[in-house]
């Protein structure tokens, strides 16, 4: 269950943030711009030529002492973000991975809508339920 | 309020609807709000519900406790069967019938009373939403309505039984868009919206006369089999009411739904069934106007509509682009990017729909959903005629179709999952196969036609050699191992080329580079371009050959395991994989000190030498180093001191004069084997010397040595005047310097590779040793430090 999730483009411009309503929305926010440079960094450092190699799931950015942010990145450039309360340790990284595919798939679904043009925000309501089952459910 | 006494099934009836009302589930009270819906659904005039609820006591009380939800709930049927409402009526009519309400009976969707209670004053409001057909439908429903309130509850029923499949999936979806279309098209039933596909009640729709065939499939297999069971038993109980009257069918049936016998036409079915899903349901005429549309774009009505005319198309609508956007999502059932007939018309009815002014479902209704292909639910049959009212125009769908909602509703799922895997499964795929690419230096760019020049980074430039000798079997016309590779080139080329790597690698164990020659040694190419092979190499993406072994950290080998490939090749001749297994054993022969790593430019020649020498003999091939080595040692036994080039020369001229070939080459091979660093005691040089014509007789050593004294004679001088007169007796044994030219010249170059690379070797054995050395030095140092430290303490 995360507590944030975002879709940033190519260009590092987000196309798509949700966090669970808390009162640190700005918070996360800050979070994501700042895995932002981690991100890059795990790309680069796979080297050009691998760029069919990368790994999609990047995994564990970075961890704060609230909450881990976990990447991934598609073989355009797109990035999902994920920021995950640290508290939930159940969450196992195959669990996180399952989410970044269903989150990916959900990112093919807006890319086949003919009227979405790639580079604008997100406003899709299937891609805003899934993102929702995938939230933090606070009730 | 008198006793009532309730049937069993009317208990059980009354019970769910209690349940359903009591929103706060206090088990006691129905929440005003639901009951209110509820007897509006019941459609009864509201001075009728005024009364009902007066006689039933909630006015007294206030609320609605089960007695007197029960009451009113009778007094509902009651009021529904068109009998005056009395309180006495209660318990005196016979065979009420169950009030009627139309609403979904599943609890589930007793949500959706909400919607239907603002169903009867906006049923009218629906005809002119949807073009093509409203009036029609409209004068369909108008007809409807001359009938009494029965044949509209009927009608209802049967709307609200409408087949729709699996209730379980369509009722949380279809509340939402009932809410928000606050008109729905009544027609004449005041009905409604339906939507839903929920359980109905199955005595209701039984109790349909009209129901049309094609809704009887849809019922029969959708609704909850329980409550069909438990409704079915309703009608089963004889009807007395004239509303019962209408039932005749369907008593004698005492079937499902499904079965009940519709006096009405099928167009009244088709009516009816149009209304159901309204303004989800598409009406033959508009799928006939959305066929004709989707025509106009794409004449093939099984094929797609790509994404970007399907947005141009409807764009001209003129609606919102984050609503098409919508559309999209709802109607592009497969996420394909295109639309296929039936997406295509769903998409159409949403546009519709949505400039009529209906709110986008968050879900695609039922009615809506493409068929995919044959689902076969558990119900039955159906006519597929009674279909045409739904999305599934007779004109696309097979006729062997059923109500396959449900089955689709349950199928998506499905399917997306296993879209899901797909993608992961394309997700796996991209990572792309690590193709070696090593071989992309390697592309030798040697002109020579001829002469494969072998490329500094390989390993085994005894793969050249090979080619070369190839080359040289092939322009001989020997019947050589090669030749079979010549012969069969086009199957081969990959053969060899794994072949030919896996040889040189056993040979070689260069593995990276051994891909590479094994490329270049393309049979086919080996009588013309060997450049062209090595080009390949380079280039060659088929990488088929298994990862070749580490290289070898011998380079110098190219001589000996070139040897080595011709002597594999003469033993195997025509069988790659002999010759491959020819090979391994070719490793063991590295240590061939005489066998120098002559330049590599010169391997060529020598190559060329060696194959001219093995063209004739090719068992002397491998042993021309042999003898190369022998004569030197005989050389050096004879002589005794230190060699020069003429004794090489001399030695080499002996080379062919196989003198004591087994000898020599045993020795040889004792000396490869004992090769080692050490430096052989001069002392066995004149013991050597004297021994002569014994060769054998000084150990190993000796021999090394001699050879090592060769490599170093080699560089010097290569006129060194014999100091003893035991040279010149050699030489003067050696008849054979005349006798081939060629052949001695071939015979020293081999001999100075062979000690060239024996040199390396040795070398290379000195600066491992020199840094095991300082290794050993550096700890022995820091133990000593260690000691010192530890001194101090050792006196407390």
């Amino acid at each position: 269950m995360a507590v944030c999730i975002a879709v940033i483009a190519k260009e590092n411009y987000p196309l798509y943030i949700r966090s669970v309503p808390t009162e640190n929305e700005l918070k996360f926010h800050y979070t994501v711009h700042t895995s932002l440079d981690v991100v890059d960094e795990k790309i680069s450092a796979m080297g050009k030529a691998l760029v069919d190699q990368r790994e999609l799931y990047l995994g564990l950015l970075y961890p704060t002492e609230d909450y881990k942010v976990y990447g991934y990145v598609t073989n355009s450039r797109v990035k999902f973000v994920m920021v995950v309360d640290s508290s939930n340790t159940a969450l196992r990284d195959n669990e996180i991975r399952s989410m970044f595919r269903k989150l990916h798939n959900s990112y093919t679904d807006i890319m086949c809508n003919p009227f979405y043009n790639p580079g604008d925000r997100i406003h899709s309501r299937a891609f805003d339920n899934m993102v929702n089952s995938m939230m933090m459910q606070v009730c | 309020m008198e006793g009532l006494t309730l049937s069993e099934a009317e208990q059980r009836y009354y019970c769910d609807l209690f349940s359903y009302c009591d929103t706060e589930s206090t088990k006691k009270v129905a929440s005003n709000g639901r009951v209110l819906e509820l007897f509006r659904a019941a459609q009864l005039p509201n001075d009728v519900v005024m009364q009902i609820m007066e006689q039933c006591g909630a006015t007294r009380l206030g609320y609605f406790g089960r007695s007197q939800f029960y009451i009113a709930l009778k007094l509902v049927a009651v009021a529904q069967s068109g009998l005056p409402l009395r309180v006495e009526s209660l318990n005196t009519v016979k065979d009420l019938p169950l009030p009627r309400f139309v609403m979904t009976k599943n609890e589930q969707e007793s949500r959706h009373t909400a919607l239907y209670s603002s169903d009867a004053d906006n049923s009218a409001s629906y005809s002119g939403v949807i073009p093509p057909p409203p009036g029609r439908i409209q004068v369909k429903k108008g007809s409807v309505s001359h009938d009494a309130v029965q044949q509209r509850t009927s009608t209802d029923q049967q709307e609200s039984t409408s087949p729709v499949v699996s209730p379980q999936q369509s009722p949380p979806t279809s509340p939402h868009t009932w809410r928000k279309h606050n008109r729905h098209p009544s027609g004449g039933n005041n009905e409604r919206p339906l939507a839903g596909p929920g359980p109905f009640w199955a005595p209701f729709s039984e109790a349909q006369p009209g129901s049309s065939t094609s809704s009887d499939p849809i019922w029969s297999g959708h609704s909850p089999p329980p409550h069909q069971e438990n409704w079915v038993s309703f009608a089963d109980t004889p009807p007395t009411s004239a509303l019962l009257a209408m039932h005749p069918a369907s008593v004698q049936d005492q079937t499902t739904v499904r079965t009940v016998a519709s006096a009405t036409t099928t167009n009244e079915i088709r009516r009816q069934s149009s209304s159901y899903d309204d303004p989800w349901k598409i009406t033959d005429e508009q799928r006939q106007y959305y066929v004709n549309q989707f025509k106009t774009i794409q004449p093939d009505l099984n094929g797609f509509i790509p994404g970007s005319a399907a947005k141009e198309f409807f764009t001209k609508s003129k609606l919102p682009i984050l609503e098409l956007s919508h559309i999209w999502e709802l109607s592009d059932f497969d996420k394909d990017g295109a639309l296929t007939l039936d997406e295509f018309c769903a998409a159409f009815h949403l546009v519709v729909a949505r400039k009529n002014g209906y709110d986008l479902p968050q879900k695609l209704p039922e009615s809506l959903m493409p068929k995919l292909i044959d689902l076969e639910d558990s119900t039955e049959v159906g006519e597929q005629t009674g279909e045409v009212g739904y999305s599934s125009s007779p004109a696309e769908a097979p006729p062997s179709k059923s109500p396959s909602m449900p089955s689709l509703n349950q199928t998506w799922p499905e399917l997306n999952q296993s879209s899901e895997q797909w993608e992961t499964f394309s997700e796996r795929s991209s990572s792309s196969q690590t193709l070696t690419q090593f071989d992309s230096n390697i592309a030798p760019a040697d002109p020579d036609t001829a002469i494969v020049h072998p490329v500094p980074i390989r390993m085994t430039p005894s793969k050249i050699h090979m080619q070369e000798m190839e080359l040289k079997r092939t322009g001989s016309d020997h019947a050589n191992p090669t030749s079979p590779l010549l012969v069969k080139p086009p199957e081969l080329p990959e053969e060899n080329k794994m072949s030919s790597s896996v040889k040189f690698t056993p040979g070689n164990t260069v593995n990276g580079y051994s891909s590479s020659d094994s490329y270049t040694s393309d049979p086919e190419q080996i009588g013309g371009t060997v450049t062209r092979q090595r080009s390949h190499s380079g280039t060659s993406p088929d990488n088929t050959a298994p990862p070749p072994p580490p290289p070898r950290p011998h380079p110098s080998h190219s001589r000996s395991s070139s040897l080595d490939m011709n002597r594999s090749f003469s033993v195997t001749p025509g069988q790659q994989q002999a010759g491959v297994v020819a090979y391994p054993p070719a490793v063991p022969p590295r240590p061939q000190p005489s066998q120098g790593a002559g330049p590599h430019v010169h391997r060529p020649v020598d190559a060329e030498g060696l194959i001219a020498h093995t063209s004739t003999s090719p068992q002397q091939i491998p042993e021309q180093p042999n003898f190369a080595d022998f004569s030197q040692f005989e050389a050096f036994a004879v002589s005794g001191v230190n060699k020069e080039e003429d004794d090489e020369i001399e030695t080499h001229s002996e080379v062919l004069q196989v003198e004591k070939p087994p000898d020599s080459a045993s020795s040889l091979r004792v000396a490869k084997a004992d090769g080692r660093v050490e430096d052989k005691a001069p002392a066995n040089v004149p013991t050597s010397a004297g021994k002569g014509t014994t060769p054998l007789a000084p150990p190993p050593k000796p021999i090394r040595r001699r050879l090592k004294s060769e490599d170093e004679l080699r560089p010097e001088a290569e006129e060194h005047t014999q100091k003893t007169g035991v040279i010149a007796a050699v030489l003067a044994s050696q008849p054979s310097i005349p006798r081939s030219v060629g052949k001695d010249k071939k015979a020293i170059q081999a001999s100075i590779r062979r000690n060239k690379e024996t040199n390396t070797v040795l070398a290379r054995l000195n600066s491992e040793l020199q840094q095991q050395l300082k290794d050993v030095l550096e700890e022995r140092i820091s133990l000593e430090v260690q000691l010192e430290q530890l001194r101090p303490f050792s006196h407390l």
